[in-house]
C-alpha cells in the first residue's frame, strides 16, 4: 500500500484510492461537487484542487490516485484562493433563491459558500436564465437555474441504471440539464438523482414544500419494501406537527451499506412508507360480535384471545405469520405456536401481482424478512397444513380458529371467493396488523401493530444479512410492536413473563436458532451481519 | 525565396488529382519507407524537430513514442482537420489542394505507430475540402495506396473520413475523440493521455493535418535537412495564415525562423492604403496580442513563447490603426463564451461573464472596476480547467487589456 502525506499526516491507502478518499480517512474533507464515490470521475466542478509535491499548478484530487511518497497539501493559500474562485464562478449565475428552495439547509452551495465564499459579489450583469420547475418524471422536478452542472444525475442514469434519460444540452453558460426528446425520468431508481444532486436543482415532488429540512430528525432503518433490505434513514418531523398534513414520516433516504445497497434505493421503497401515517391505521384493539365491533383495551383483549386459542384443539387452529414481521416477533410467535402444539403454521402467502426484479437492487420477494421466517422456522410443522391448506380446511370447517398476521389474504394469488368463503366459515378470526385490509373487517379480534418505524428490531435479507432498524416515532393509538402483542398473549397462556426488549428476545433467538448463533444485537451495528452459513 | 514543400503544387489547377501528385514525386518513396523499421521513422521524426502545428507545438516524434510498446489491441491515428481557431485556414488549403500529401503522410505515420485504422476529423463547414479529400481517399484505395497489403509491403491501413458539426471545442484533441466516439464533444480528463487511452479506449495519436503532411518529406530527405530549415528547437517550414488589414491575405509557407515583420511586410505586402499597424495576433485568436512595436520576433514556437505569446496555429491576424481593441476583445470574448463546452466551472462561467463585461464597456456602460475584474477573473481561472480552451481565452482577455488599457479606460464613463 502506498504511503503518502496529506497536510503533514502520514497515511497508507490501497493503490487506486483517490486523494479525496485518502484524505477522508484522515478526517480531512476536500470540498467537491461532481465527484461521487459511486460514479465515474468527471473532474468538472474543479473544486477539489489540492497542491501536490512541487507542482506549481493545483490538481484535482478526484482524478489523482495515491502514490508512494506523494506530498499533498489541501489548505495552502493557493488552494484556498482557487476554492474561493470556483465558488464565485458557481454562484454568479445562481438565482440565490434559498428562501423558496427545498434544498436549503442541506445544500452544498450553502455549506461551501459559508466556508469558502468570497463574500463580495462582483457580478453585476444579468444572470443567465433557464427553465424552472420542470417535472422530469413522476418523482423529480428540475430547476435548471440552480444546477451547477456537476453531471452526477447524468452519470447516475448512464452508469447505474443504464437508462440514459438525462443529458447536458447547449454549451458554455447556457448548458442545461434536460431529458432527451421523448424521454421521461421514470426508471425505477429515478429519485436517487435527488439525493446525489448537491444543490436544489433536482428536488423531490413528493417532499417538495412539505417540511423544512431543519425540522427533521433521523432514525436509521431498513427498507421493508423487498428482500434486499436496503439501508435507509427515516426522516421524520415532530417539531412542526402542523406541516405536511400532520404526517410524521416526511421521507426516506438511502443509507450507505457497501454490502447491500451502496448509496441507492429504489423508488418503490422510497415512497412505500405512506401506510405509516395513513387513515387506514388500526388504532385500538377491537372485538366483534355479530356486526357490532367494540374498541377495547389491551388488558381486556389479551385474555380473550388467549382463551380462544386454548379453547380449540391445536389441529383446529391455523396461524399465518408474515415475512413482514421482524425476527423478534417471529421468534416469540414460533415459541407460542410450539407451546400450544399448533401444527398448521405458515408464512408464505403468494401475492397476486408477481413481483418485479432486476440486477440492481429490486427483488421479486416484496418482504423484508422471508429469510428470517425460514430460519426461525415458521413453516408447517410435521403433519401440519400450509397456508393454502389452512384456508381449504377452514372452508371445510376443519380449521375453526385462524390467526392472520398482516397478510391481506384477499390480495393473494388464490381465488378471492374461496378465501372469502374460508374467512366466513371460521368460528374465530384473529387479525393482527398495522392497517385495515381485506381481512380485518371480518376479524373477531383485531390486534393493532406498530409499523416498523414505530419500533425496533431486525430483518434478515435474502442473503441472510441480519440488519437492525431503529425506532423513529411512537406507535399511533394503542398499537404495539408485534412481539409485544405476541408476548402478552404468551404470558396469558402461561409461557412466562413478557421479555422486556427486542434486544432481550434477540439474545434468546441467538441462543436457540442455529443460524443466528454468535450474533449479538448490539454488534450488528449499522451495517448488520450475515447469519451463519449452513 | 525559400523552397516550398507543402505548398509546392498549390498553384496548379488540378493539384488535388492523384495523377498530378504522382507526377511530382508523390507516393514514389512509399515502398521504400514501408520497408524501414517503424522505430527508425519515429527516431527520424524526433531528430527532425518537427513540432505539432495544430496549436500546442508538442514534439511529434516524442508524442509517437508514448504509444505503449507491443500494445495487444488496436492503435489509432486521428488527423485533426477541425481547423476552428479563428484566423487559421491552412489545413483547408492542404485538404483542397493536396489531399494525397495528407494520405501519404498518414500511411507513413500510421506505419510508424503501428496503426491500421486512421480517422480524419474534418470541420463540418469544410464542404469542399471534405469532398476533395474523400475523393482522394477513393483514388488511393483504387490505386492500392490504402487498404490491404499496401504496395506489397504487408502493411494494411484503412481510413475513415468523419465530418464534425462545427464546434470549436471538437478541435481540442480529446473533445475531438469524444465527438468521434459519438458523444458530445467534451474534452476528457488527462491522465490518461490519448497515447495511452484515447479513441474507443485504444492508444491514439492525434496530429494536425499540416504536421502529418510534413512526415513523408522528413523520412525521405532526412531529419537533418528538415531541422536545418528551422531554428534550434523547431525544424522545417510552416504555413502561416495571414488575414486582416493586409495587402495580400493568404497562406504563406516559410521557414519557422521568419520574423513577424518580414512575414507582414516582405511576404504579405504590408498594410493597405498606407495605414499604420496597431497590433498583431500571431498564432490564432488564443495567442496574446502583440503591439506594433513587438513584431521583431521569430515565428517559431519558442521565439513567440519568449515574446510572451504563442505560435499556436500560426493564424496571423493583422490590425491597423482603425481597429478598436475593446471591440476586438468583445468579439473574441463572444467567441469563447459561445464555444466553451461548459464542462468546467471556471471556463463555463467566466467566458460568459467576461463577454458581458466587455460588451458593456463597448456600449459605454463600463464601470471603472470592470477592467480589474476581468483581469482578476481571467487570472484566477487560468490553469484550473480540463482543457487548454480556457487558457486560450485568457490570452486575449489579459493581453488586450494590459497592452491597450487606455483605449478601454477611454470608453468607461468617469
Ligand atoms: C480549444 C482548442 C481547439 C483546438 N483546435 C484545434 C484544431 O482545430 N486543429 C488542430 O489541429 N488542433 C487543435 N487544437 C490542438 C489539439 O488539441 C492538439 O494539440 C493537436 O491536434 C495535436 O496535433 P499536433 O501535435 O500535430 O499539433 C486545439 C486545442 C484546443 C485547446
Ligand atoms: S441537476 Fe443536480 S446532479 Fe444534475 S448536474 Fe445539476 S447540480 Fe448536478
Ligand atoms: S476548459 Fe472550457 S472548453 Fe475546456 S473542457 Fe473545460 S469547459 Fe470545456
Amino acid at each position: 500500500m502506498p504511503k503518502l502525506t496529506i497536510d503533514g499526516k502520514e497515511i497508507e491507502a490501497p493503490a487506486g484510492t483517490n486523494l479525496i478518499e485518502a484524505a477522508r480517512r484522515l478526517g480531512i474533507e476536500i470540498p467537491h461537487y461532481c465527484y461521487h464515490p459511486g460514479l465515474s470521475i468527471a473532474g468538472q466542478c474543479r473544486l477539489c484542487m489540492v497542491e501536490i509535491g512541487n507542482n506549481p499548478r493545483p490538481q484535482i484530487a478526484c482524478n489523482i490516485q495515491v502514490a508512494e511518497g506523494m506530498v499533498v497539501r489541501t489548505e495552502t493559500a493557493k488552494v484556498l484562493a482557487t476554492r474561493q474562485s470556483i465558488m464565485e464562478f458557481h454562484l454568479i449565475n445562481h438565482p440565490l433563491d434559498c428562501p423558496v428552495c427545498d434544498q436549503a439547509g442541506e445544500c452544498w452551495l450553502q455549506i461551501y459558500y459559508m466556508k469558502h465564499g468570497l463574500y463580495e459579489p462582483r457580478m453585476m450583469d444579468e444572470k443567465v436564465h433557464k427553465p424552472k420547475a420542470v417535472p422530469l418524471g413522476p418523482h423529480v422536478i428540475l430547476d435548471a437555474e440552480r444546477c451547477i452542472l456537476c453531471s452526477r444525475c447524468v452519470r447516475f442514469c448512464d452508469e447505474i441504471t443504464g437508462t440514459g434519460e438525462l443529458g447536458i444540452f447547449q454549451r458554455g453558460d447556457h448548458s442545461e440539464i434536460g431529458l432527451f426528446p421523448g424521454r421521461e425520468l421514470s426508471n425505477p431508481y429515478s429519485a436517487n438523482v435527488i439525493d446525489i444532486c448537491p444543490v436544489g436543482a433536482l428536488t423531490d415532488r413528493d417532499f417538495r414544500f412539505a417540511v423544512r429540512v431543519w425540522y427533521l430528525e433521523t432514525a436509521k432503518s431498513i427498507c421493508p419494501g423487498c428482500s434486499r433490505g436496503c439501508n435507509i434513514e427515516v426522516h421524520y418531523n415532530l417539531r412542526r406537527p402542523h406541516h405536511n398534513q400532520g404526517r410524521r414520516v416526511a421521507r426516506l433516504k438511502p443509507r450507505y451499506n457497501r454490502e447491500v445497497n451502496r448509496w441507492w434505493i429504489c423508488d418503490a421503497g422510497r415512497y412505500g412508507y405512506k401506510f405509516v401515517d395513513d387513515p387506514s391505521r388500526l388504532l385500538l384493539p377491537a372485538r366483534r360480535a355479530d356486526t357490532q365491533a367494540d374498541e377495547v383495551v389491551w388488558e381486556e383483549i389479551i385474555p380473550l384471545v388467549a382463551a380462544r386459542l386454548s379453547a380449540y384443539r391445536p389441529e383446529e387452529i391455523g396461524v399465518l405469520a408474515s415475512p413482514q414481521m421482524a425476527n423478534e416477533d417471529l421468534f416469540l410467535l414460533r415459541r407460542l405456536v410450539d407451546h400450544l402444539g399448533i401444527p398448521n403454521v405458515d408464512f408464505r402467502v403468494p401475492s397476486r401481482a408477481s413481483g418485479d426484479e432486476d440486477r440492481i437492487l429490486i427483488k421479486a420477494d416484496k418482504n423484508p424478512n422471508t429469510r428470517g421466517a425460514e430460519l426461525i422456522g415458521l413453516g408447517p410443522r410435521p403433519g401440519g397444513l400450509d397456508a393454502r391448506g389452512v384456508l381449504r380446511a377452514a372452508r371445510e370447517r376443519r380449521i375453526k380458529c385462524l390467526w392472520v398476521l398482516h397478510h391481506d389474504l384477499l390480495l393473494s394469488a388464490w381465488p378471492e371467493e374461496e378465501t372469502r368463503e374460508a374467512l366466513r366459515a371460521l368460528d374465530c378470526l384473529i387479525f393482527q396488523g398495522s392497517n385495515a385490509n381485506g381481512v380485518s373487517p371480518s376479524a373477531h379480534y383485531v390486534l393493532p401493530s406498530a409499523t416498523w418505524v414505530e419500533r425496533e428490531g431486525t430483518f434478515a435479507n435474502f442473503e441472510g444479512r441480519v440488519q437492525r432498524f431503529w425506532k423513529a416515532v411512537e406507535p399511533v393509538g394503542a398499537a404495539l410492536p408485534d412481539w409485544e402483542i405476541i408476548g402478552r398473549i404468551g404470558e396469558a397462556l402461561g409461557m412466562g413473563p413478557l421479555p422486556a426488549t427486542a434486544e432481550a428476545i434477540f439474545k434468546a433467538l441467538a441462543a436457540e436458532v442455529i443460524a443466528f448463533r454468535g450474533l449479538s444485537y448490539r454488534e450488528l451495528r449499522d451495517a448488520g451481519k450475515p447469519v451463519a452459513s449452513s | 525565396m525559400a523552397e516550398l514543400i507543402l505548398t509546392r503544387n498549390f498553384h496548379r489547377p488540378d493539384s488535388h488529382a492523384l495523377r498530378l501528385y504522382q507526377e511530382t514525386g508523390g507516393y514514389e518513396g512509399l515502398q521504400r519507407v514501408l520497408a524501414l523499421p517503424p522505430v527508425t521513422i519515429i527516431e527520424t521524426v524526433k531528430k527532425s524537430n518537427l513540432r505539432g502545428l495544430g496549436g500546442a507545438g508538442f514534439p511529434t516524434g516524442v508524442k509517437w513514442g508514448f504509444i505503449p510498446k507491443g500494445h495487444p489491441g488496436p492503435v489509432y491515428l486521428v488527423i485533426n482537420a477541425d481547423e476552428g481557431e479563428p484566423g487559421t485556414f491552412k489545413d483547408r488549403y492542404l485538404l483542397e489542394r493536396d489531399p494525397h500529401a495528407l494520405i501519404e503522410g498518414m500511411i507513413v505515420s500510421a506505419y510508424a505507430i503501428g496503426s491500421h485504422l486512421a480517422f480524419v476529423y474534418i470541420r463540418g463547414e469544410y464542404v469542399q475540402p471534405w469532398r476533395r479529400f474523400a475523393r482522394a481517399v477513393e483514388e488511393a484505395y483504387a490505386a492500392g495506396f490504402l487498404g490491404r497489403n499496401i504496395l506489397g509491403s504487408g502493411f494494411d491501413l484503412d481510413v475513415v473520413v468523419h465530418r464534425g458539426a462545427g464546434a470549436y471545442i471538437c478541435g481540442e484533441e480529446t473533445g475531438l475523440i469524444s465527438s468521434l466516439e459519438g458523444k458530445k464533444g467534451w474534452p476528457k480528463l488527462k491522465p490518461p493521455f490519448p497515447a495511452i487511452r484515447g479513441a474507443f479506449d485504444a492508444p491514439t495519436i492525434v496530429n494536425n493535418v499540416e504536421t502529418i503532411c510534413h512526415v513523408p518529406h522528413i523520412v525521405q530527405r532526412g531529419a537533418e535537412w528538415f531541422a536545418a530549415l528551422g531554428t534550434a528547437t523547431q525544424g522545417g517550414t510552416r504555413m502561416y495564415s495571414v488575414s486582416g488589414h493586409i495587402r495580400q491575405p493568404g497562406v504563406y509557407e516559410l521557414p519557422v525562423s521568419v520574423t513577424l515583420r518580414a512575414l507582414i511586410y516582405e511576404h504579405a505586402g504590408g498594410l493597405p492604403d498606407g495605414r499604420r499597424l496597431k497590433a498583431v495576433v500571431p498564432g490564432g485568436s488564443s495567442a496574446p496580442i502583440l503591439r506594433a512595436d513587438e513584431i521583431e520576433v521569430a515565428m517559431d514556437v519558442d521565439g513567440l513563447k519568449n515574446a510572451g505569446t504563442m505560435a499556436g496555429s500560426a493564424g496571423v491576424i493583422v490590425m491597423d490603426e482603425t481597429v478598436s481593441i475593446p471591440e476586438a476583445l468583445m468579439v473574441v470574448a463572444r467567441f469563447y463564451a459561445h464555444e466553451s463546452c461548459g464542462q468546467c466551472t471556471p471556463c463555463r462561467e467566466s467566458t460568459g461573464w467576461i463577454f458581458k463585461m466587455a460588451q458593456r464597456i463597448v456600449e459605454g456602460k463600463g464601470r471603472k472596476e470592470d477592467l480589474d475584474t476581468i483581469l482578476d477573473v481571467a487570472r484566477r481561472g487560468a490553469g484550473t480547467t480540463i482543457c487548454a480552451f480556457y487558457d486560450g481565452a485568457v490570452g486575449p482577455y489579459i493581453s488586450y487589456i494590459e497592452k491597450f488599457r487606455d483605449e478601454f479606460e477611454a470608453l468607461i464613463p468617469k
